[in-house]
Order: structure tokens, then C-alpha cells, then sequence
């Protein structure tokens, strides 16, 4: 029990250990101690979803977890998944689409719609627009968003087809 | 609203969103939990999925000295048949909770209330213990278990007692949950054969906290029909109840949305007044009274 | 399309028109952009504010020395401490006759005047240490009595908020063209309505962030800012810091977001620059998400009366409107709070034929956070109120709503034009733009589908909505007022050695694509592959002068600079290629990268060729020959004071009688910005921006208590729009190019926020009026729905 904690996880296949204040929040973590700042802090109250992020696989927001919380866990960022080639089609099709703007919630909504991806199948558009409904998107009207989630949903499916 | 204590600091404004210093505890069984609570008391706070209670602390409207992480008690995780009941280690999480064929089986109002609740990034965190501790008003989670009659455990070094959901919710964000109690499980009464479940809500955007909502559950032993995001705490309505005791028919439906009156004094919020809720809980309950017809 | 010569722009391997995707957007997709947060410098420390918890209140002490003492704490200052370091300012225009505001610090000195308003800072080792000493901050206030509405404000009596100003009122403008009392006595039917539009604010992804770093040594200061208008920021510092025009830098990397909400000067950012001053160390200030909402621009916040008068057969005679606005309690600098109302009154009812047109606007100040530009200046307000006018007319006199617009829109031989309050249109396409909306929606078939679902119960309502758009400002709109701020810009292009291009440009990226949108320009009149133009933008230092990215102007003013500076290069390119072939240079050509025979285009030397001669072995030239491989040219508007756009809106939707709640089904855009560069970044703005317009018509609101505090200053609380409730939209695009310039592009920013709001009300009216209902408050939730159709 102390005002500051050791862990040990791993973050993108590679082990870390640090000494963390106990009220850090992994988002500030990933951020400022580890240099990983593709992960986005947008309102630190949960709402916003740019801070999403993949922990033991599951996504979940990064501004409501402490770092101290994560010892022994996995962690999963943009960082991770772009340099592992798990989501090269998701942002390929963001690309085509121009699904992006200032980019500044896009790792958010690609780690988010990874995990829809994940699912298998193709959802419908209202399916799509219901899992990214807590990730907020100012610049997009959201539309192309959902055609690059569509296309590869589409795409994916296609491809496992007999 | 996510946290209800903002508007209540106009005397300071310090606009803050980073947490405020605190010791942490990552505890490994209930008996330090115990302990660390018994010892702390009031000082201390459970951290179970922390998607209320971190945007609080970010916001430091709660500056607990010491936080207790329940997350690595594997024994507080968990959904089971146990008898007529449905056991929900109180860890659970919602995504959890909303993907197992137990639920969706033995309580389907469950089942139907989860994908209400925020987005599948937050119900991957939060728990269905931590949602009934934190007795938000406008949750959905509360109001299921009390239409349900369902029991919470409680626990704590001084013992375990059963504490039925009518008797959890006391006031707004108040329970009988004493400071150095955990809740470890719920047991919900399994749903009998011939049951039928209706879970509405409306919330501005998709999963948000609801404006109104209403979960209904008929069985052989009555209907019961309890309310959420207008009052301080779920409501059961028991006056809409009665008038439909006989059966539900249209005539029956206007009668218990105009006894609605009876059970319901809204108070306003953010997105509504009072008068705007009791409208819309007139409305939830004819579309539910009507499913429960159809069903 | 263009009736005008095949330019460089039409050839068959142009890039303009064509959707290329960005190639700055790969790096984004990986989480690899820079934000100011993201950039890390030795020493660095960090910001927070202590703001006031009132709306209005005396300071009658501050205690900053337990703060002080707090571990990693800094330094914390007051108004005091600042007061030799940084000059006040006041956000008037002096075109804006009779404008008048208050001297503006950086933080506020013995009174704070909105809540939200900073008024300490801390500087600290990191953020969260700067909180904790926020605590220890101990303030004595005198609670003055607020000023929140601008009724009040204005009211006959009301109490100044600042003495020196003798009243509240900021700005008042009036217009009265034609013969509006005549024609309102000749009418056969008169519709009023008063229309209200709740304030709201930006909420940009990205906060407010800059990191000032100021190397005491050298007396430099280097600005890193998330701001559209880097050269604006820069003039700021030298008008209000001891610094000289040598000593400043400002750079603007990834922007996450900003819809005009970056572009002003803001009292805790001036307060930053002051702290990186005083302690010689590099500072930073990140706003959080609950300060945003009480310290960023807010924006709207107007009550208009309005009044239509329409003959029997379906002519507008006439339109009258009332426009009173709050804006805080001082006008923003430098673009001022009174553009918002200014722009209400010339655009109302501009794209209709009636000449008759009276205006009053009243601009307040009262005790809430100041107000600004905010992503279309105006236009929401002004196409609402007109477009409501025009269904209710249509209602009155029992017409199609679209054959009433029909009749009245401008048409499209008609210009150029000018309206009752002077605007000048150039070149207009309101009529084709409707017949092709009409098309496009079908709108028969939604008609037909509308009155078979009303027959079982269903109410779905459709709605139109015309509009104009303001694009590429001249200096009219803000240089000639005072104000630092550029209608010009300039763009640089330079062949390199190896044969590919660089480009640094004065207009500024904020993920609309202007990066995208400037190689596209380039990279077709220069005859080389997109991806061999690297564009450089956002840095005082590196790129030429210009006002940046605002106003949508980005490609009509930028693009246009680029264009020249293309040009420029290419003919540079050819006299020094055909010095090196002994060739004309009008015989050849640059295509694909080479420079080739322009009759038979044959291949005759690579780029990479003309580039090491020109700089590596001037030996090898003809005497005399001085190779220029870069080229440098600016354009600014001159031939209109504004490029004007235009289009229609149109919306479907169904509305739950019993709930108020409304489901948007479908909108559809059809939009002329001139020339496109790239009907993929086009899209996507225009999406962008009707989203932006579908928050305010039916999510987003301040909401104010009666001692103006904010009730609902977080994200979870204040209703942006997210995906799950806004509709597919579909865009298509007439192209009228824009004289004057060799582009011809205008802009397309501001389009989908101007129009969305009045086509979702009218659509929402229409949904209602067979029930006798209608609404006119925006948003419109809910419960206001639920109240006009007397269900409360
Ligand atoms: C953007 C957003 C939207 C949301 N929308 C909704 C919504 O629509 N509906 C809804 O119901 N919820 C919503 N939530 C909240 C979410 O469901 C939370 O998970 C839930 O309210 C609390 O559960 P938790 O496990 O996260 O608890 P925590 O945040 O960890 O704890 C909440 C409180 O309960 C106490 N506590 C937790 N577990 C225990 C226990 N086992 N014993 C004793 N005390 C305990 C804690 O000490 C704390 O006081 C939302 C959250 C966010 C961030
Ligand atoms: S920063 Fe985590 S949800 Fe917004
Ligand atoms: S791209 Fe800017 S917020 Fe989504």
C-alpha cells in the first residue's frame, strides 16, 4: 500500500517494468513515460474514447485505469497494432475512404473498430455506427468512418469465405 | 450526468482532470479488503471497474487517501446457477454479464438492459456490483435488480449479510452499504417458465444515462414495473402495477399511465423536467404494457 | 463545366478533380501525428489556471504562498505579476462603426467577469502537481450580481459590466433597404416567428494547447500552438510582448481540430507566453476538457424575430429580422464578437430576389464566457431564420415548400448580383442546385412515402434548406479594421536536386487536406507525381507570409498562390531546360516527371537532370544563364470583397410523436464550390460540417443557470453528435468555376454547418404540421418538442 507502485506488463510484445505514481492514469503512462503518444488523452473523463486501447484484448479506455492497476497485464496501442500489421487493411481503408481529418480520435476509433472486426461478419451500417458510438469524431461526419469499417468487414469476410 | 457532484462545487472551480495523490492497494483477497477497509474506513474506496469512480477522482470530487483494487480477486467474478438462483460475482463485468447464454436464459431483463449501458470499450471494465454500488439514479442495472427481487451480499470483517435489493437503495447515490462492507454477489431469483421481460429506455444519444427507462417483469406472482431516471433512486411503480393486476388491456394500460401520477414525482435534470418525465414514463410504460401483451 | 482554356489544371494526368487520398494521413492512422502534447522539450514545465467559480465577482485578495510552497510548484503568478510583462488589448474592428469593449489581461486583475475567467496560474513540474497547488490557492471573493441574459443587459437601467463602457450594448447595426412597410401592407399572408439558437461551443478533440519555450540567451521565443493562423499568433506576441519581430517563432504542427475555436487570443495562452518570459523555461499549457468548456469561445446565442411577407402566387416581398446576441462579457481579439450578428444581418434572405429587407442587430455583453467565430460565422443562424420563413410562407399560402423556393431563389442568369443588405455574389447556381437536390432525393417519391406512413401513424417530415456560404475573404473583412490578420497568402515551390518538389505555404492544415489539396495543384502543373511534392505548412519561419487556414479559404486563396508559384517554377524549369537542350523552352513540357517535347512529347531529360544541373554544375550551362529553381508568388482576393458558395440541404427524418424524439434518416448536400481539387476532401468537409450543424439542431446547448454557472461544462453532459444518431449523407456537387482566379476554387468549410441546422428544423416543422404544431428553439430536444405539441 503506497502513493507509489512497481509494475511489470507487457505493452506491444515487449516487457516494461517502472516505478508509477499510483494516481497516474495509463494514459499519461503510455504518454510520458514511455514515449507512446498515439494513445489520446481528449476529456480524461471517459467520454470521449481517444484514449481506447487494447488490455489483455479487450478494449477499454485508458483514462480510467491507473498504470499501478496493470502489473502483469498486456497492453495493446496504435503503436502495437500498426507495427504488427493486425489492422494494415482497417487503416488502408481509411486511407481510401478519407475516414480521418485532423486524426486525432482515429487510434481511438481503429482500436475500437478493431475489436468489431474481431467479431467476424458483416454488420450492418446501423450495427457499425452503434459500436463507435462512444467514440466522439468533430471533424468526419462520421459517414466515411463507417464506409472503411464496412469495406473491411466486407473485405475480411470475403477473404475467410470457403 | 456522469458524476452528480458537479454542480454542486461553485465555490471552487478548479477544473481539474488528474487525479488526486492517493495510496493504492491491489488486493488479493476479501480478507485484505477487509483489513485495508476496517482500518481505513471511510478514507478508503473500493476500485472495482472505475468507469465512475476514476472520472470522479480525475475530477476530485472524491479524494480518498487509499484505493483499493478488488480487480485481482478472482472470487468475486463470475455467473452461476445456483438453485433458483442466479449467482453474479459482483466483478463481473457488463460485457460479460450481457454475453452469457445464463443470463440471457434465467434473466433475460438483464440481458436486455446491458447493451443500454455506455459503450462496449466501458462495459468491458465496469461491473455489475460497482454499478449497484454506485446507485446512480438514471442506471439501468438498479432497476433490474429491484424489479427482480433480487438479494446483494455484502461482506466485511465483521461478517456476510443479505441485503434484498428493496432495502439497497436508500437515497440518491446512497445505499445500505456501510464503509467497510464489499459487495461479493447477487442472486437473482431465476425466471420461471412463462415469464416475460421488457426492458425500455430513452437516452438522448446511444448509451447514455437514461432520460427515462423502465424495466418490467411479469410473472405468475405479479408485475412489477420499476422505474429509473426519475426519482433519486429506482423506482417500483406500484399504483401502474395494481391498475394492470387483472391483465393488461388498452383500458387497463390508460388506467395505470394516468395511476403513474401516483408512483412518480420526477425531479428535472439536465435533459428534462419533471412534467417531461412523467410524460415519458406514461409512454415507456404503455409501449412496455403492450410488449408484455404481445410476449 | 469551365467554359474557359484548357489549362495545366485540365490536362489528362491532372491531379485536380481527382480523389487522391492524403498522403499526410498515414502517419495520423498510426498514431504517429504531433499535437502539442505529444512534443517533449529539456526543462519543460507545466500550466494550470485557478479559475473564477463566478460569473461575476470582486477579487479582493489572493494567497498564493502555501500554493507556492507546494512540492514541484514553480512559480505562481496573478494579474500582478504579469502586469509589465504583457500589454492588455480590446477586440474591436474599427470598420464596425460605434463597436466599443474593455481592456482584456491575462489574467483577470480586480474583477473576474465570467466563470471560467483565469485568474492565477501555476507552473510546476507536471500537471498533476500544478492541480494539487490550485487547492492551496486561497481567494477572497465579493460576489457581484451576474449579468447572464442579454435582455437584461440591455434592459433600460441595467448596470454596466465595465463603468468605463457607460452601458452593455457592444455593437448595433441596422439595415433597411426597399420598401419593407410597403410591402408588408401590400402581403397576402405575413409569417413571424421568433427562432432562438442556444450558445454553444467547439469542443475541438484536441484541446486549447501551446508550449511556449523562451531561450533567455537569445531572447527567443518559439510558440508551439495548436492555432490556424500562425502568422496572426506571431503579430500577437509582437504587439503585446517586449519581443522583437527577429525573436518569434511560432509552429503549428498536427492541429486535432479547431473549427475556428484556435484562432483567437485566448487569456490563459497570453498568460503562458508571460510564464515562459518570466522563468526563462519552456511551458506548457494543455486546457483540460472541463475548462475548455467555460475558457474556449462560445459560440451562437441569438434571438431573432423575423418576419416574411409573401404575395398569393408565391413571391417573397419581404423580410424582417431582429437579431439580439450575448457574447460575453468582452469581444474577442482580434476578430471581435460582433462578426457572428454582423454576418447575420448582410446574409438573411440574400439568396431569395426580394429587394425588401429591414435588419436590427443588438450585440451584448453579459457575464458568460466571451463568444466568437465558430465554424460558419453566422450562416446557420441566417440560413435557419430564412429558410424557416420561407417553409411557414409556403404553409400560409398553401405552396410546395420547394416550388416556393423555385420562385424565388436567385436565378441562375440573374448575376452578378447584389443583395438589399450589398452583398456582392458573382456567379451563383441556387436553381440548378435545387433541381438537382429535388432529383436527387427524389423528392416526389418522399413526398408519396411521407403520406402513405402518415395514413398507419408515422411521422416523417422533410426539409429544405437553400443557403449561401462566405468564402476567401479579401482584407475587407478584417485588415481594414485593424486587425493583424492576412487575406493574402503565399506559397513557395523549389525543384530539388533529385527531381522532386517542395512546397512551403502560408495556409495551414488542420486534416481538412490543404497539404493534399496544395501537392494536387502542384504536382499537376508541374507535371511530377503526387507523391514526389512534399508540402511544408504551420511554421512563421519556414513558409512564406498569409492569414492561415480560416474562412474557407484554404484553396481558393492558397490553392491559388500555389497555382502561381507552380507556374512561376515550370516556366523557371523550362528556360534553364532549354538552355541545357538548346531548345525553345515553349517546345517543351514537363510531364511525369520529365521534361519532354511538347508536339510529340518524347522523353528528353529527367527532372532529377535539369536539378543537379541547375545546382551542381552551373559549369555545364551557357554563360549568363542564372537558374531559379524556386519561385515564390502570392494571391489575395481582390475582384469581390467575399468568393460566395451556395447549395441546398435536405432532410428526412422521423418523429416519435409520443417521445419527441427525432431519427435522422438521411440528409443530402448538393454544393457548388467552384472548381474541386478533390471531391473525396470535399466530401468529407462538407460531412464534417453538416455533423457540426445536426449537434446544434438538436444536441448541443450551454445551459446556464440564472447566477451564470454552467450546469452541464463536461463531455458527458454536454451532447456532442456521435455516430449512432447521425444519418448517412449523401453530397453532390455542381461546379461554377470562380472568375478572377485561374483555379477558380471557392471554399467548402463552412457549407455543411451553415445549412444543416434549417433543413433538420423544417424537416422536424414539417413532421409536425399536419399535428399544428412547430417548433423554433434550437436545439430542439425532446421536451420542446414535446411541449409545442401540447403533450406537457
Ligand atoms: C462515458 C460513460 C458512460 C456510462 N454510461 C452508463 C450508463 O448508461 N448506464 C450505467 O449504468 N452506467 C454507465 N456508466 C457507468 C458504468 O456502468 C460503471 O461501470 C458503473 O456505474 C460502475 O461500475 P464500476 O465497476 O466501474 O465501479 P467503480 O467505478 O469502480 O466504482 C463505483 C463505486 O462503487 C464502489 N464499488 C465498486 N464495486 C464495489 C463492490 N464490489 N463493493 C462495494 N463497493 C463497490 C466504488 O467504491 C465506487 O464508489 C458509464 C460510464 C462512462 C464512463
Ligand atoms: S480521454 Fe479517455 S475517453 Fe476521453
Ligand atoms: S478526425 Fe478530427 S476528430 Fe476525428
Amino acid at each position: 500500500m503506497s502513493e507509489s507502485v512497481d509494475i511489470r506488463l507487457t505493452v506491444n510484445g515487449q516487457a516494461v517494468a517502472r516505478r508509477v505514481a499510483a494516481r497516474q492514469s495509463l494514459v499519461d503512462f503510455l504518454r510520458e513515460e514511455l514515449g507512446l503518444t498515439g494513445t489520446r488523452a481528449g476529456c480524461e473523463h471517459g467520454v470521449c474514447g481517444a484514449c481506447t486501447l487494447r488490455l489483455d484484448g479487450a478494449i477499454v479506455r485508458a483514462c480510467l485505469l491507473f498504470a499501478a492497476q496493470l502489473d502483469g497485464a498486456s497492453i495493446e496501442t496504435i503503436e502495437g497494432l500498426s507495427r504488427s500489421g493486425e489492422i494494415a487493411d482497417l487503416q488502408a481503408a481509411f486511407h481510401q475512404h478519407n475516414a480521418l481529418q485532423c486524426g486525432f480520435c482515429t487510434a481511438g476509433i481503429l482500436v475500437a473498430a478493431a475489436a468489431l472486426l474481431r467479431r467476424g461478419g458483416v454488420p450492418s451500417r446501423a450495427e457499425i455506427r452503434d459500436f463507435l458510438s462512444g467514440n466522439y469524431c468533430r471533424c468526419t461526419g462520421y459517414h466515411a468512418i463507417i464506409d472503411a469499417v464496412e469495406a473491411t468487414c466486407r473485405a475480411r469476410a470475403g477473404k475467410s469465405a470457403p | 450526468m456522469l458524476t452528480p457532484a458537479r454542480e454542486t462545487r461553485r465555490a471552487r472551480w478548479e477544473d481539474v482532470l488528474k487525479a488526486p495523490s492517493f495510496a493504492y492497494l491491489r488486493a488479493s483477497s476479501l480478507a485484505q479488503v477487509f483489513d485495508a477497509l476496517a482500518e481505513h474506513g471511510e478514507d478508503a474506496r473500493i476500485l472495482a471497474g472505475g468507469q465512475s469512480l476514476v472520472p470522479a477522482l480525475n475530477m476530485r470530487l472524491s479524494e480518498p487517501r487509499l484505493l483499493i483494487d478488488i480487480n485481482p480477486i478472482a472470487a468475486l467474478t463470475g455467473i452461476e446457477r445456483r438453485g433458483g438462483m442466479l449467482r453474479i460475482g459482483a466483478l463481473t463485468r457488463h460485457s460479460e454479464v450481457g454475453a452469457s447464454p445464463l443470463v440471457a436464459r434465467l434473466a433475460p431483463l438483464i440481458h436486455q438492459a446491458i447493451p443500454h449501458i455506455a459503450h462496449p470499450a466501458i462495459r468491458n471494465r465496469g461491473t455489475f456490483g460497482g454499478s449497484l454500488a454506485q446507485a446512480d439514479p438514471a442506471a439501468e442495472l438498479p432497476a433490474c435488480v429491484l424489479a427482480l427481487d433480487a438479494v446483494l451480499h455484502l461482506a466485511s470483517r465483521r461478517g456476510e449479510r443479505a441485503v434484498s435489493a428493496r432495502d439497497f437503495f436508500r437515497a440518491l447515490y446512497e445505499t445500505a452499504l456501510a464503509p467497510d462492507e464489499v459487495i461479493t454477489a447477487i442472486d437473482v431469483p431465476v425466471a420461471p417458465q412463462g415469464t416475460r421481460s421488457v426492458f425500455v429506455e430513452l437516452a438522448r444519444r446511444r448509451g447514455d444515462y437514461a432520460l427515462v427507462g423502465l424495466a418490467a417483469e411479469a410473472r405468475e406472482v405479479g408485475l412489477r414495473l420499476v422505474f429509473f431516471g426519475v426519482g433519486n433512486k429506482p423506482v417500483e411503480a406500484g399504483a401502474a402495477s395494481a391498475a394492470l393486476a387483472a391483465g393488461i388491456t388498452a383500458e387497463r394500460i390508460a388506467a395505470a399511465q394516468a395511476a403513474l401520477a401516483r408512483d412518480l414525482d420526477p425531479p428535472g435534470d439536465l435533459q428534462a423536467d419533471g412534467a417531461t418525465k412523467l410524460h415519458l414514463a406514461r409512454v415507456l410504460l404503455g409501449r412496455a404494457a403492450r410488449a408484455l401483451m404481445a410476449a | 463545366m469551365s467554359e474557359r482554356p484548357l489549362s495545366f489544371l485540365d490536362r489528362p494526368n491532372s491531379y485536380i478533380g481527382k480523389s487522391v487520398p492524403r498522403p499526410n494521413a498515414q502517419r495520423l492512422l498510426q498514431g504517429r501525428g504531433v499535437f502539442v502534447d505529444d512534443i517533449r522539450l529539456p526543462r519543460l514545465l507545466h500550466a494550470a489556471f485557478l479559475r473564477s467559480p463566478y460569473a461575476h465577482a470582486r477579487i479582493k485578495h489572493i494567497d498564493t504562498a502555501a500554493a507556492s510552497r507546494r512540492p514541484g510548484v514553480v512559480r505562481v503568478v496573478t494579474a500582478a505579476d504579469l502586469a509589465g510583462l504583457c500589454t492588455p488589448w480590446v477586440g474591436v474592428l474599427t470598420h464596425l462603426k460605434g463597436m466599443k469593449s474593455a481592456p482584456q489581461h491575462p489574467l483577470a486583475r480586480d474583477r473576474a467577469c465570467w466563470q471560467g475567467e483565469p485568474v492565477a496560474a501555476v507552473a510546476a513540474e507536471s500537471r498533476a502537481e500544478a492541480e494539487d497547488a490550485l487547492a492551496e490557492i486561497a481567494v477572497e471573493w465579493e460576489e457581484l450580481p451576474p449579468l447572464a441574459s442579454a435582455e437584461a443587459a440591455l434592459a433600460p437601467g441595467a448596470r454596466a459590466i465595465h463603468d468605463t463602457l457607460g452601458d452593455n450594448l457592444a455593437f448595433a447595426r441596422a439595415v433597411d433597404a426597399g420598401a419593407v412597410d410597403d410591402a408588408f401592407a401590400r402581403a397576402d399572408a405575413v409569417v413571424a416567428e421568433t427562432f432562438t439558437f442556444a450558445r454553444h461551443t467547439g469542443v475541438c478533440p484536441e484541446p486549447r494547447s501551446i508550449l511556449a519555450e523562451f531561450d533567455p540567451g537569445d531572447r527567443r521565443l518559439t510558440l508551439y500552438c495548436s492555432s490556424q493562423a500562425p502568422h496572426m499568433m506571431k503579430e500577437i506576441v509582437l504587439r503585446h510582448f517586449p519581443l522583437a519581430e527577429t525573436d518569434v517563432r511560432v509552429v503549428c504542427r498536427d492541429v486535432g481540430g479547431s473549427y475556428g475555436v484556435k484562432i483567437h487570443v485566448y487569456p490563459d495562452e497570453m498568460a503562458v507566453i508571460a510564464l515562459a518570459l518570466l522563468l526563462g523555461r519552456p511551458v506548457k499549457f494543455v486546457a483540460d476538457r472541463l475548462e475548455s468548456f467555460v475558457s474556449d469561445i462560445h459560440a451562437r446565442e441569438h434571438r431573432v424575430a423575423a418576419r416574411m411577407a409573401v404575395s398569393r402566387t408565391g413571391e417573397i416581398l419581404a423580410i424582417a429580422i431582429d437579431d439580439l446576441t450575448g457574447i460575453g462579457p468582452y469581444s474577442t481579439y482580434p476578430r471581435s464578437s460582433a462578426v457572428e450578428g454582423n454576418q447575420i444581418v448582410g446574409l438573411t434572405g440574400s439568396w431569395y430576389r426580394s429587394a425588401n429587407y429591414r435588419a436590427r442587430l443588438r450585440v451584448a455583453f453579459q457575464t458568460k464566457p466571451p463568444m466568437s467565430q465558430y465554424r460558419a460565422v453566422g450562416h446557420p443562424i441566417a440560413c435557419a431564420v430564412t429558410e424557416g420563413l420561407v417553409d411557414l410562407a409556403a404553409r400560409a399560402i398553401a405552396m410546395d415548400p420547394a416550388e416556393l423556393r423555385r420562385r424565388n431563389l436567385i436565378a441562375d442568369e440573374a448575376y452578378p448580383w447584389k443583395s438589399p443588405a450589398g452583398l456582392l455574389f458573382e456567379k451563383l447556381s441556387h436553381q440548378r442546385a435545387l433541381e438537382r437536390m429535388l432529383e436527387l432525393m427524389d423528392y416526389e417519391g418522399l413526398r408519396r412515402e411521407q403520406r402513405d406512413l402518415r395514413a398507419k401513424g408515422i411521422h416523417r417530415g422533410i426539409g429544405l434548406a437553400s443557403f449561401v456560404e462566405i468564402t476567401n475573404p479579401g482584407p475587407a473583412f478584417y485588415g481594414v479594421g485593424g486587425a493583424p490578420i492576412s487575406a493574402q497568402d503565399g506559397c513557395s515551390v523549389r525543384l530539388e536536386p533529385g527531381g522532386s518538389v517542395t512546397c512551403a505555404i502560408s495556409v495551414t492544415e488542420q486534416g481538412q487536406g490543404t497539404e493534399t489539396m496544395v501537392a494536387q495543384i502542384v504536382a499537376s502543373v508541374l507535371g511530377v507525381a503526387l507523391a514526389r511534392v512534399r508540402v511544408v505548412t504551420g511554421d512563421t519561419e519556414r513558409t512564406p507570409y498569409g492569414g492561415g487556414t480560416w474562412a474557407s479559404r484554404g484553396t481558393g486563396i492558397g490553392g491559388e498562390a500555389a497555382l502561381q508559384a507552380a507556374k512561376a517554377l515550370r516556366a523557371n524549369i523550362l528556360d534553364l531546360a532549354g538552355a541545357m537542350l538548346q531548345a525553345a523552352p515553349g517546345d517543351l513540357d514537363i510531364a511525369e516527371g520529365w521534361i519532354v517535347d511538347a508536339e510529340t512529347g518524347a522523353r528528353r531529360i529527367g527532372l532529377e537532370e535539369v536539378g543537379r544541373a541547375g545546382y551542381f554544375r552551373g559549369d555545364t550551362l551557357p554563360p549568363l544563364t542564372q537558374p531559379e529553381l524556386m519561385a515564390t508568388r502570392h494571391h489575395q482576393p481582390r475582384d469581390y470583397p467575399f468568393a460566395f458558395t451556395n447549395g441546398v440541404q435536405a432532410s428526412w427524418l422521423e418523429l416519435d410523436i409520443e417521445t419527441g424524439f427525432v431519427r435522422l434518416l438521411k440528409h443530402w448536400v448538393v454544393e457548388d464550390c467552384g472548381r474541386m481539387v478533390s471531391p473525396l476532401l470535399v466530401d468529407e468537409q462538407i460531412r464534417g460540417g453538416v455533423v457540426q450543424g445536426l449537434g446544434a439542431a438538436l444536441f448541443e446547448e450551454c445551459l446556464y443557470d440564472a447566477a451564470g454557472q454552467l450546469r452541464n461544462g463536461t463531455l458527458a453532459d454536454y451532447l456532442v453528435p456521435m455516430a449512432a444518431e447521425m444519418p448517412d449523407i449523401e453530397v453532390a456537387h455542381l461546379e461554377t468555376p470562380l472568375a478572377g482566379t485561374e483555379l477558380g476554387a471557392k471554399g467548402i468549410g463552412e457549407a455543411g454547418t451553415a445549412g444543416a441546422p434549417a433543413a433538420v428544423m423544417n424537416a422536424i416543422n414539417d413532421a409536425l404540421a399536419p399535428l399544428g404544431a412547430r417548433v423554433s428553439e434550437q436545439p430542439i430536444t425532446p421536451a420542446r418538442i414535446l411541449r409545442a405539441l401540447g403533450r406537457l
